[in-house]
C-alpha cells in the first residue's frame, strides 16, 4: 500500500448546543434583517475543522475522530460536533 | 506560605499579580513556566489573566494541556490553593476545575472597565477578609465572560454556596442592567465544592492600589494570606 493511501481525510462541525446562547449567531442574523432578508429566522454560529490524518490499522477513524473532538476540539458543556469522513 | 504565578504564552497579567502580591501585600511570590512540571512548594497558585495561546480554539482550552496543569490539577485536587482571573478562570473551567463554560460577551464586545461586584460568600479562603453583600470596585476586561452552566450546574452550584461574586450596581443591586456581559444570574466569580479553587472574571490585581482607582481587589489576596494564617 502506498502512503497516500494511509491518509485520511476529515471535516468536523463544532455548533453550540441547542438552547446554548449564541450571540454571534444571533448579531448575524439581526444584520441579514437590516439588511432586507426577513426570511432568515435564525443563525447559529459554528467552526469547521480539515483534519488529516494517518490511518492505523486498528484503530477506526471514527475513533480517532471521537476522542480529538471530546478533548479539545469542543467543550462539551456548550458545544456539539459532527463529523464526515472524505477519504 | 508562597504564592506562585504562572506564566503562559500570552498570559499579560502575570507582572500585574506578581507586583500585588510582592509589594502590596508583601509576600513571597514566584513566577511559575507553563512548561514547568513542578510547583516549587507554592501553597496558592494563580492562574493570571491575559490571552493564552491567543486564545484560539476556545478561551483557555489549549493552555489546559500545559505540562503545568496536570501539575496544577493533582494540587488542586488534594486540596491545594488555586485562583484563575480572567483567562485564568477560564483555563479552570477548560481543565474542568471549575463548573461552566465561557460564551461570547452579549455585546460581542471586548468590555474593559471597573465594575461593582458583590461578596455573595465570605466563607472561603479567598474572601474571609470580606463581607457577605460587601461591594468591591474591580475592573473586567474580556470578551469571552459569558458564564454558562446547565440548569442542574446552576442548582449545585447555590446548593454549595460555591458563587462568590455577581455583578452590581455600587449600591449592590444585582440586576440585568448591572449585567456587563450576560453571564448567567450575574456570576462573576465561582468556587469549586471544596472551597479551595476560585475563578474570578473581574482583576483584583489591577484594582490593589489607590492610585490605580481601587484597592478593592487586594482583600482577595490578603485573604488567602490570612486563610494561611488568620490574624490574632
Amino acid at each position: 500500500m502506498n502512503k497516500e493511501n494511509q491518509i485520511g481525510r476529515a471535516v468536523v462541525y463544532v455548533k453550540l448546543k441547542d438552547g446554548v446562547l449564541d450571540p454571534q449567531g444571533s448579531t448575524v442574523k439581526r444584520a441579514l434583517e437590516n439588511m432586507g432578508y426577513p426570511e432568515i429566522k435564525d443563525v447559529r454560529f459554528g467552526k469547521t475543522f480539515e483534519v488529516t490524518f494517518q490511518k492505523c490499522g486498528k484503530r477506526k477513524p471514527e475513533e480517532l475522530l471521537d476522542e480529538i473532538c471530546r478533548k479539545l476540539l469542543t467543550n462539551p458543556i456548550i458545544e456539539k460536533y459532527n463529523y464526515e469522513i472524505l477519504q | 506560605m508562597k504564592f506562585g504565578v504562572i506564566i503562559f504564552p500570552g498570559s499579560n497579567c502575570d507582572y500585574d499579580a506578581y507586583m500585588a502580591i510582592k509589594i502590596v501585600i508583601k509576600h513571597d511570590v514566584e513566577f511559575l513556566w507553563h512548561q514547568d512540571t513542578s510547583l516549587h512548594h507554592c501553597d496558592c497558585v494563580i492562574l493570571p489573566g491575559g490571552f493564552s495561546y491567543g486564545d484560539y480554539l476556545r478561551t483557555g482550552a489549549i493552555a489546559r494541556f500545559s505540562p503545568i496543569m496536570q501539575k496544577v490539577m493533582e494540587f488542586a485536587e488534594s486540596g491545594g490553593m488555586v485562583v484563575g482571573i480572567c483567562n485564568g478562570f477560564q483555563i479552570l473551567l477548560e481543565a474542568g476545575l471549575l463548573p461552566g463554560a465561557m460564551l461570547r460577551n452579549t455585546t460581542l464586545r471586548f468590555i474593559c472597565k471597573f465594575v461593582h461586584i458583590k461578596v455573595e460568600n465570605e466563607n472561603t479562603p479567598f474572601t474571609n477578609l470580606l463581607k457577605k453583600g460587601q461591594i468591591l470596585k474591580i475592573p473586567i476586561a474580556h470578551t469571552d465572560g459569558n458564564y454558562f452552566i446547565s440548569d442542574e450546574g446552576l442548582r449545585m452550584l447555590k446548593e454549595n454556596d460555591q458563587i462568590v461574586f455577581k455583578y452590581c450596581d455600587q449600591e449592590g443591586n444585582v440586576t440585568p442592567e448591572t449585567n456587563p456581559n450576560g453571564s448567567l444570574e450575574n456570576i462573576a466569580g465561582i468556587c469549586n465544592q471544596t472551597k479551595n479553587v476560585l475563578g474570578m472574571m473581574p482583576h483584583p490585581e489591577r484594582a490593589s492600589e489607590l492610585i490605580l482607582g481601587s484597592e478593592d481587589g487586594k482583600y482577595v489576596f490578603q485573604s488567602i494570606v490570612n486563610f494561611f494564617s488568620p490574624a490574632k
